[in-house]
C-alpha cells in the first residue's frame, strides 16, 4: 500500500476513527493489529519475517534481563573476594552476551540472506566469468520484506540497549511487537529508539484539537513535497538517466540537481507523512531531518540528514568499534610506527571507514551504493585533513559570518552531495564516472535547447510549478530556523490560517502529479 | 586532571573547559571528537573504555570525563 494512494488514505481514516472510538487501554492493541493488517495487505508472506524478528529480539532481551536479575538476587558466599565477585559478574555478562549475539546474528543473517544473496551470486558469477571458470549460478527469486532494513535496525538497537542495561526489557510481547511494527514508520523509517517511541506509543490518547490539526498539517506538507515536487520532477530525472547517450554534459548537471531535489522532497515528504500520522494519534516520532542542505559542510549535513540512521551507525558501530580491543591494538601499532600525530587519527578514520562502508551496504545490495558510501567517507576525510588550512584561512580572512560566505558553503554542500548521489541515480559505477566526466569534458551549454528540455517529459507549466514549489520549500526552511512554521501559522488570524491550509490543500489537489504520464510512485527510501 | 585538560585543549583550544558543562548538548564535541578523546584517554590513563561508556553523559563536561576516568581506574 503506497502512502500516496487512495487505499492508504482510506486505511488511515478507518484507523483514525476506530483508534479514537476505542477505550484508551485498547488503543495500542489496535495499533498493533493495524500494523499487521498494513503489512498483510502489502504481502502476507512479510508477516513471517517481522514476527520472527520481533519474537527473537523480545525473547533474547527478556532472557538477558532475567540473567541480570538472577545475578542481583544471588546470595554471595561470605568472605568472597573482590576478584571472585568480578569473575562471577564477568560470567553473568558472558551469558547475556551469548543471548545478545545470538539474536543479533540471527536477525542480521535474515537481512543478509534476503537482501544480499543475489548480490553475492552476481559477484561470484562475475569473478567466475573473469577467470574463465564458466560458473553461472542462477539468481534466487527472493522477495524483500517491506522496510526490513528499518525494522531490523530498530529492533537491534533495543536489543543492544537492553544488553547495556540502558533501560528495562519490555516484558509484554504484543507491546514489543507494536514497537517493531508501528505502521506509519514501516515504509521508510525513521529508525526510532525504544526509549523515545515507547514514551507515547502505549499511552492512552484522547482526541485533542491541536495535536490532530498539527498532525494533519504535517501530512499535507508531506503530500505537497511528494506529489507536487518529487513525483513531478521524477519524470525528467528518469528521462535523463535512462538515456545517457543523448543527455550528457549540461543535462547531467541538470539531472543531478533534479535528482537531489526529488530525493529531498520524496524522503522528507514521506517522513513528514509518518510523523504527521503518528501525531494525529498523539504519538511522537523523532525528527529525521534538520534542513540538511543548509549545512556548512558534509559532516554537518550528515548530522542533519536521515538523523536516526546516522545516530544508529554512530551509537552501534562507530563508538563500539572505536573503543574495541582490536582498535586499541591498532592504535598502539599506529602510534608506535607512525608517531602520535598520525596514530591518534587511526581509531576515528578506521571506524569511520567501516561506518560508511556499512552505510553504503545498508542502502542497497549493489556496488553503486558501496562506492557512494565510500565517496562520503573520502569527502569527510579530505575535509578533516584540510581543517588546519581552513582554520588558517579563517584566522586571516574574517569571512565566516558574511552572508555571501554562508551562501557559498550551502551551495558547496548541495553540489558535493548531489555529485555523490549520482551513484544512487545511475546505479552503475563506471557509467556514473563517465557521466560525471561529461560535465567537465563536454558541458555543451549550447545543447541546452527548449526543444530538448521539452523532451524530458515536462511541460513549461510543470517547470513553473517546480520552481514555485522549490522556492516555497526554501522559504519554509528559512522560516523554520526560528521555530515551527505550523506554530507561527497557528498564531495568525482565523481567515489567514484557513486560507493558508486550504490553499495548500488546493495546490496538492490541482498540482499534484497524478494522471496520464504519472504513476503512483513508491518512496525512494522504501527500497532500502 | 592536567593531562586530560591538555588532551581537550589540544582538540578545542577555543573552549573554556573549566566552565563548559554542555560539551555534547551544545554540539561543541562531535562524534569524531568523542572517539579521539576516548582513545587518548585509553592511551594516557591505560584504562578500558567500553561501548556502554560512550554516552553523552560521560563526555558533557571536564568533570564528567574525569569522573569516568576515575571510575574506570577503580574498576581496573
Amino acid at each position: 500500500m503506497l502512502f500516496a494512494s487512495y487505499e492508504f488514505l482510506l486505511f488511515l481514516a478507518v484507523v483514525f476513527i476506530v483508534y479514537y472510538a476505542l477505550p484508551g487501554r485498547y488503543q495500542w492493541i489496535f495499533l498493533l493489529i493495524a500494523g499487521y493488517v498494513f503489512y498483510f495487505i502489502a504481502n502476507p508472506f512479510y508477516l513471517i519475517f517481522i514476527t520472527t524478528t520481533s519474537f527473537t529480539v523480545y525473547y533474547a532481551a527478556r532472557k538477558m534481563e532475567d540473567i541480570r536479575r538472577e545475578f542481583k538476587t544471588l546470595k554471595l558466599p561470605e568472605g568472597i573476594t573482590r576478584e571472585e565477585k568480578k569473575e562471577l559478574k564477568a560470567k553473568e555478562k558472558k551469558q547475556e552476551k551469548r543471548w545478545m549475539l545470538g539474536a543479533l546474528l540471527f536477525n542480521l543473517g535474515i537481512l543478509a540472506v534476503l537482501k544480499y544473496t543475489n548480490f553475492a551470486i552476481s559477484n561470484i558469477n562475475a569473478i567466475s566469468g573473469a577467470v574463465g571458470a564458466g560458473l553461472s549460478i542462477e539468481h534466487l527469486n527472493i522477495i524483500l520484506p517491506m522496510g526490513i532494513s528499518f525494522y531490523t535496525f530498530q529492533a537491534l538497537s533495543y536489543l543492544i540497549d537492553v544488553y547495556h542495561a540502558k533501560y528495562d526489557a519490555q516484558r509484554s510481547f504484543p507491546r514489543f511487537a507494536l514497537f517493531v511494527s508501528f505502521f506509519p514508520q514501516l515504509v521508510q523509517g525513521p529508525i526510532s529508539r525504544y526509549s523515545d517511541l515507547s514514551k507515547s506509543l502505549y499511552e492512552e490518547h484522547r482526541p485533542e484539537y491541536t495535536t490532530i490539526t498539527r498532525g494533519l498539517q504535517r501530512i499535507m506538507w508531506g503530500f505537497f513535497k511528494k506529489l507536487v515536487i518529487a513525483d513531478r520532477i521524477l519524470v525528467a530525472v528518469n528521462a535523463i538517466i535512462h538515456d545517457p547517450e543523448t543527455y550528457s554534459g549540461v543535462y547531467v548537471f541538470m539531472g543531478m540537481l533534479f535528482y537531489a531535489l526529488e530525493l529531498y522532497a520524496d524522503f522528507t515528504g514521506g517522513i513528514d507523512i509518518t510523523i504527521g500520522v503518528a501525531q494525529t494519534m498523539g504519538i511522537t516520532v523523532k525528527e529525521n531531518f534538520e534542513r540538511p542542505f543548509f549545512s556548512k559542510n558534509i559532516k554537518e549535513y550528515w548530522k542533519r540528514w536521515h538523523i536516526t540512521m546516522g545516530t544508529w551507525f554512530t551509537d552501534y558501530i562507530f563508538y563500539p568499534l572505536s573503543v574495541s580491543k582490536f582498535m586499541r591494538n591498532l592504535n598502539k601499532f599506529a602510534r608506535k610506527h607512525f608517531g602520535d600525530k598520525i596514530g591518534k587519527r587511526v581509531p576515528v578514520y578506521f571506524s569511520s571507514f567501516v561506518v560508511w562502508l556499512t552505510t553504503g551496504i545498508w542502502h542497497g545490495a549493489s556496488w553503486n551504493f558501496i562506492v557512494w558510501g565510500l565517496g562520503n567517507f573520502v569527502v569527510i576525510m579530505i575535509s578533516e585533513e584540510l581543517s588546519p588550512l581552513y582554520d588558517a584561512f579563517h584566522s586571516r580572512f574574517k569571512v565566516a559570518d558574511r552572508k555571501w560566505y554562508k551562501c557559498f558553503q550551502i551551495i558547496r554542500t548541495v553540489l558535493i552531495m548531489s555529485c555523490l548521489r549520482m551513484f544512487d541515480c545511475y546505479r552503475d559505477v563506471p557509467l556514473t564516472f563517465k557521466m560525471f566526466g561529461t560535465m567537465f569534458t563536454n558541458f555543451g551549454l549550447k545543447n541546452l535547447s527548449a526543444s530538448m528540455i521539452g523532451e524530458l517529459g515536462l511541460k513549461p507549466v510543470d517547470y513553473c510549478i517546480l520552481l514555485a514549489g522549490t522556492v516555497l520549500l526554501i522559504l519554509v526552511s528559512m522560516i523554520q530556523r526560528n521555530g515551527s512554521v505550523r506554530e507561527k501559522i497557528a498564531g495568525l488570524g482565523v481567515l489567514k490560517r484557513y486560507c493558508i491550509w486550504f490553499g495548500l490543500f488546493l495546490i496538492i489537489l490541482l498540482f499534484g502529479a497524478y494522471g496520464i504520464g504519472y504513476d503512483e510512485s513508491q518512496f525512494i527510501y522504501n527500497q532500502f | 586532571m592536567d593531562k586530560l585538560l591538555e588532551i581537550l585543549n589540544d582538540l578545542h583550544p577555543e573552549v573554556d573547559f573549566e566552565t563548559e558543562t554542555g560539551l555534547i548538548d551544545s554540539k561543541i564535541f562531535d562524534s569524531f571528537d568523542v572517539v579521539t578523546i576516548a582513545s587518548e584517554i585509553i592511551e594516557a590513563y591505560d584504562v578500558d573504555i567500553d561501548a556502554e561508556d560512550m554516552v553523552p553523559e560521560n563526555f558533557n563536561s571536564l568533570e564528567a570525563i574525569w569522573d569516568m576516568i576515575q571510575r574506570k581506574q577503580e574498576e581496573a
